[in-house]
């Protein structure tokens, strides 16, 4: 039997309501490195009404470790999670997904987080490779005095990659 | 090891570039999307289990001391992946504004009342045949400020995260027969009329239950997997 998938729709102005959870932000239960930025559009105004989540996959499952992790945006835009540095995973270079949901998108858009402190592994990434190599830098995080920095822009100069997932 | 999942007919979800919808303007990405092989990464999703869902959060209606106000009605279905298969102990999230179409939200401040027996928010967890249940009253209509005279159709907003990111879906339900339908930029950026239909639910004279609540019954369905063996092998 072959069903139809449901069709996407906009989380709307008030997923505020429905998303967030009170230790969302947080993919591990204890300890981890604070991943944060901010949300653009086009104009190179914050997003406030957005919600970003995290997924990263374990080879092995961690105890304290949910690898999922969910921040709405704030009046700046800003959001951030807290994790375990990935690691190499399936031939990859350490890497997080990243779902963008927000009013005015009538689907999520998918970027990676991949870190600038990798550059040997970065070089080696299958995924990265297929990124045109002016826009590659969009998909790293940069590291700051407490963890790292990865805004998210989602239309104009500086684009983020997206992806089709 | 399992494969990627299907990708779906870009003709099932709404273009992220879609005028009618004036917020999509500066939000929407210009530059192509990037195929994105599905790898481990994609393949997975977090598993949430059964702690993160509170004995009374499938019932909007019994969350404050008074019973809100307005239509109570049941809203229930089955989550199934593509094939068919029953997608079981999955979380669905839900929330919506109340019968009076206001949502508990300081950025919604129309002249509609708040009702204080009310938040608009809901969790479950699918059964082992990926059944879930609500209990709420129905969501009313409310205008927005995306056209003249614009009102959104009666909508429930509905997330599911399947089991794996490749399976991430966030829609609304609407409500047979709206006549807000035709000027609702939001249902009709579904391009496909049949898509568009699968996001009205339907209402069951079987499922209501006598002298309590009418029913609607709504079936969601994620991509299922992809037959064929590993896309991406890295």
């Amino acid at each position: 039997m072959r069903l139809a998938p449901t069709a996407s729709q906009t989380v709307g102005p008030y997923l505020a309501l429905g998303l967030p959870w009170d230790d969302g932000p947080h993919a591990v239960a204890a300890g981890g490195v604070r991943i944060a930025g901010r949300v653009l559009d086009g104009a190179g105004e914050p997003v406030p009404d957005a919600l970003v989540e995290t997924w990263q996959a374990s080879p092995e499952p961690r105890e304290g470790f949910r690898g999922f992790a969910r921040c709405p945006t704030d009046d700046a835009g800003e959001w951030f999670v807290v994790t375990l540095p990935p690691g190499e995973v399936d031939g990859q270079a350490p890497h997080i997904d990243v779902s963008v949901f927000a009013r005015g998108l009538l689907n999520r858009v998918v970027t990676r987080i991949y870190f600038d402190d990798q550059g040997e592994a970065n070089a080696r990434d299958p995924v990265l490779a297929a990124v045109p190599a002016d826009r590659r830098g969009t998909l790293l995080a940069e590291r700051t005095d407490d963890g790292y920095r990865f805004d998210i822009r989602l239309q104009g100069p500086g684009e983020t990659v997206f992806f089709d997932v | 090891m399992a494969g990627g999942f299907r990708r779906d007919d870009r003709e099932i979800h709404p273009p992220l570039d879609f005028p009618p919808y004036r917020s999509t303007a500066l939000r929407h990405p210009e530059q192509p999307l990037v195929y994105l092989p599905h790898t481990l990464t994609e393949r997975t999703g977090p598993r949430l289990g059964r702690g993160r869902v509170g004995e009374l959060d499938h019932d909007l209606t019994r969350q404050h001391a008074g019973e809100p106000l307005g239509e109570r009605i049941t809203v229930s279905g089955r989550l199934r992946d593509s094939d068919g298969r029953p997608i079981p102990d999955a979380l669905v999230e839900i929330w919506q504004p109340n019968a009076a179409g206001r949502y508990r939200h300081r950025a919604d401040n129309w002249p509609a009342p708040l009702d204080p027996n009310f938040s608009g928010a809901g969790r479950c967890l699918t059964d082992g045949e990926g059944r879930y249940a609500f209990v709420t009253i129905k969501p009313g209509p409310y205008p927005w400020g995306n056209h003249h005279n614009a009102w959104r159709p009666a909508h429930i907003h509905f997330s599911l995260l399947g089991t794996a990111f490749a399976q991430r879906l966030v829609t609304q339900m609407y409500f047979p027969g709206d006549p807000l339908f035709e000027q609702d930029p939001i249902f009709n950026a579904v391009r496909d009329p049949a898509a568009r239909e699968r996001l009205v639910s339907r209402f069951s004279l079987e499922g209501t239950q006598p002298s309590w609540a009418l029913a609607y019954e709504f079936d969601i369905v994620l991509r299922g997997r992809d037959e064929t063996p590993m896309e991406a092998a890295a």
